[in-house]
């Protein structure tokens, strides 16, 4: 049987091309990788290469022809024992198999797959259930940062697997003292210093949890992982789905993010919609202490990346954390911190702070706020926080960063699809100001959401002045 | 420094390798060859699509390295990672299915060309963004130090990959914690349009000079000066005595992908590349002129080949694409 040699696509967009030149001629021998012709596209001359061997039987297309189709029999390969003049000219409809096979693919792009229009597992869905307030019977006074050093150090003790690494994480005892303690106890396999060099520990940390380890990357703030973001979305994020499964990425990348106090622009910037834009990472922004415990916990246990966003300024606050160590929170699941029927209000991060307080003086007013913790924001507790909205009918997005594509953005999404009906009025974002953070104490302020911006936003949702 | 100039090795320390080693490499390289070419034609047909770099010429480079390796070694590489598939013993079918985008291939139709992986065969990609693989083959390597298995990485990057700042940050941690890792730098002396040349100052193989790390160069076209090296860089990775460089000077025939008319080098150049240097036709002329087989036993290995690439290429069209619920798969890990 003669081999057919077809017209060859030789880009993604070419479908017909000039067929210049004939290298080998009709009875010359043809290895693989002989070059048999010379093709013109719309962009370029480039060289047909054989793949089976023979001998060229017929040329079907003469050089010059212009418009050849992709894929039209230009030329017969015959075997060696084969008759090269007996050969017959294939109609061109006549294709082989494997034209068809490429009909079939090109025919499927008018008859397209019906999908599913959303992912079998919705946006919808329930909160992880948690039995994390039973543990509030017995609790200590900690702060945010002997927290989280406590999560590392129970989950170290736990699986060996767990390390540390990091800027100043072991022998200085950590930038914010977040890893106080820790190379004391764990030694230096698994609490290290890593020189200062993000895009390269990410990536590593990243091949170590495609080996099966449990890394905790600490950036010394998130501002300094934007050199490492490519890591941390393509490589992490994204590896599962390209393996077909194969490549989880257990790792959690943890650190300060947002404004901590006037250190201008660079050092100052909230990262939750960036990363959270991201399917294949886990994004969690405690607030209390109790919160950093037990979703630290949840993330170094996750199987998944998880960009796990801290506030410096929270490090130094305390909380009552339940003493068990088996107090856990699940990642997904938001906290009603103050129940109310007036307004709801979602904050996370150290903003949660400034919505409890805003609550407190709106309380003194006769307003009832709600306010939502979120702790994780992806994936989101949409259920949470659409409930209190059916009961409250309106919204106040609170967030530290900017307002383009933000956190707000996304809740005034999800009430336009989830909540139209409940709401009586529009959603209000309360957000840092559009512009890099400026140094000078009192524009400092100016660019960041104060208790009073967001009692201002509840009463312009209440339509009270 | 330990960084060497090619050497002549000496009669009395060329190693020997019996008829089945030569036949074996010949085999390996063969399977990536006629791999390669089908992979391009099939491209040609419409049933591969977007990117799809050939790895053509190459053959020598990681056959010749991955003969150095004991089970459990774990490869990482680029873009241009067919051949280093094949060479780990993945399964042809699975590689050229996954070519084709459908369901029967490793990464069931959602990676592509440039995004496969196996477990199995601790093949951990496949990586698209140049030299993202040199950061996640280190940790490999740390992983291997961390729970001490016994074994080593070998990361492949090519000779552009090799001006990236990730990569010096990697060699840099590397050499400080002694990790268990072979960088194998493939030049085959262009990234995409640009030479070698207009890209980078210096020597290649003296990259990690600065941070103590030894390179040697290595005749990237003869899989037995690869296998040597290789061996070497090997041991002295696992002994634990940190990373190795190996700059193996090689030669892609091909464009960079399908799409290239490599405009930037001459006719000739390949030309000469082809009929002199080919790793394949030159290893075949050894094998024949010392007698370890003849004509006839290299070309019931040729006809073997074919028919594994027949049946991959076969098995490629006819594996239905991926259902349509897959789109919502492998996102996150059900904690
Ligand atoms: C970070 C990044 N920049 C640019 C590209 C586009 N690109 C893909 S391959 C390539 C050339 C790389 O050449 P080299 O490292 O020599 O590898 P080779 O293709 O020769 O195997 C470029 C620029 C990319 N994929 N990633
Ligand atoms: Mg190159």
């Amino acid at each position: 049987m003669p081999i057919e040699i077809l017209m060859p696509a030789l880009s993604p967009t070419m479908t017909e091309g000039k067929l210049a030149k004939w290298v080998k001629q009709e009875g010359d021998d043809v290895k693989s990788g002989d070059i048999l012709a010379e093709i013109e596209t719309d962009k370029a001359t480039m060289e047909v290469e054989a793949v089976d061997e023979g001998k060229l039987g017929k040329i079907l297309i003469a050089e010059g022809t212009e418009g050849v189709a992709v894929n039209t029999p230009i030329a017969l390969l015959v075997g060696e024992d084969e008759d090269a003049d007996k050969l017959e000219t294939p109609e061109v409809q006549d294709n082989t198999t494997q034209s068809a096979a490429l009909q079939k693919v090109k025919g499927e792009e008018e008859t397209k797959p019906t999908l599913p229009v959303e992912p079998p597992k919705g946006t919808k869905a329930a909160p992880p259930a948690s039995d994390e307030d039973k543990y509030f019977d017995k609790t200590v006074k900690l702060t945010v940062r002997e927290a989280l050093r406590d999560a590392m150090a129970e989950e170290m003790r736990r699986d060996d697997k767990v390390f540390v690494m990091g800027e100043e994480v072991a022998e200085y005892q950590g930038a914010y003292k977040v890893t106080q303690g820790l190379l004391q106890e764990f030694g230096e396999r698994r609490v290290i210093d890593t020189p200062i060099t993000e895009h390269g520990f990410a990536g590593l940390g990243v091949g170590a949890a495609f080996h099966g380890l449990k890394p905790v990357v600490e950036f010394m703030t998130f501002n300094f992982a934007m050199q490492a973001i490519d890591h941390i979305i393509n490589s992490a994020a994204k590896t599962l789905y390209m393996s077909g499964g194969q490549m989880g990425c257990p790792i959690v990348f943890r650190g300060p993010n947002g404004a901590a106090s006037r250190v201008a622009a660079q050092h100052s910037q909230e990262y939750s919609s960036w990363y959270a834009h991201v399917p294949g990472l886990k994004v969690v922004a405690p607030y209390s202490a109790s919160d950093a415990k037990g979703l630290l916990k949840s993330a170094i246990r996750d199987p998944n990346p998880v960009v796990f966003l801290e506030h410096e300024i929270l490090y130094g606050h305390s909380f009552d954390v339940p003493e068990d160590p088996e107090f856990i929170v699940p990642i997904g699941r938001a906290k009603i911190m103050r129940a109310g029927k007036d307004v709801t209000i979602t904050a996370f991060s150290f903003m949660v702070g400034q919505a409890l307080a805003a609550a407190e003086r709106l309380a003194e007013q006769g307003i009832e706020a709600e306010v939502i913790n979120l702790r994780t924001i992806r994936p989101l507790d949409t259920e949470t926080i659409v409930n209190s909205v059916k009961k409250t009918n309106r919204l106040v997005s609170v967030e530290e960063g900017w307002p383009f594509a933000g956190i707000g953005a996304e809740m005034s999404a999800l009430m336009m699809e989830q909540a139209f009906d409940y709401l009586d009025a529009p959603v209000y974002r309360v957000h840092g100001a559009d512009v890099p953070m400026p140094y000078a104490a009192n524009l400092e302020k100016l660019a960041l959401p104060q208790p009073e911006d967001i009692e201002k936003a509840v009463k312009a949702v209440l339509y009270r002045s | 420094m330990a960084t060497s100039r090619r050497r002549k090795p000496q009669a009395d320390e060329t190693p020997q390798y019996s008829t089945e080693q030569l036949l074996k490499y010949y085999r390996e390289m063969l399977l990536i060859r006629r791999f390669e070419e089908k992979a391009g034609q099939m491209y040609g047909m419409g049933l591969i699509g977007g990117f799809c770099h050939l790895y053509i010429g190459q053959e020598a480079v990681v056959v010749g390295m991955q003969n150095a390796l004991i089970p459990g070694d774990s490869i990482i590489t680029s873009y241009r990672d067919h051949g280093h598939m094949l060479a780990t013993d993945m399964d042809p079918k699975g590689v050229m299915a996954e070519l084709t985008g459908r369901s029967g291939g490793y990464s069931k139709g959602k990676g592509g060309s440039m995004h496969m992986f196996s477990r199995e065969k601790k093949f951990f990609g496949g990586h698209g963004i140049v030299a993202a693989q040199v950061p996640i083959g280190t940790g490999l390597a740390f992983g291997h130090k961390y729970t001490q298995d016994g074994n080593i990485n070998v990361c492949y990057l090519g000779d552009g990959a090799i001006n990236q700042g990730q990569v010096y940050e990697s060699f840099n941690m590397a050499a400080l914690w002694k990790l268990p890792v072979v960088y194998v730098i493939e030049n085959n002396k262009y990234a995409m349009g640009t030479s070698q040349h207009r890209a980078s100052a210096g020597e290649l193989c003296e990259r990690g000079s600065a941070y103590g790390i030894p390179g040697h160069v290595v005749d990237g076209m003869s899989v037995l000066a690869v296998k040597e090296a290789s061996e070497k860089a090997v041991a002295h990775a696992r002994e634990g005595s940190g990373p190795v460089i190996l700059e193996m000077k090689t030669y892609r025939y091909r464009g960079h992908s399908m799409s290239d008319p490599a405009k930037y080098r001459t006719k000739e150049e390949v030309t000469k590349m082809r009929t002199e240097m080919d790793p394949i036709d030159n290893l075949k002329k050894l094998i024949l002129e010392n007698g370890s087989a003849d004509e006839d036993a290299l070309k019931t290995i040729d006809r073997d080949i074919k028919n594994i690439v027949a049946e991959a290429a076969d098995f490629a069209t006819q594996s239905p694409e991926p259902d349509p619920a897959e789109l919502w798969t492998d996102i996150l890990i059900e904690a």
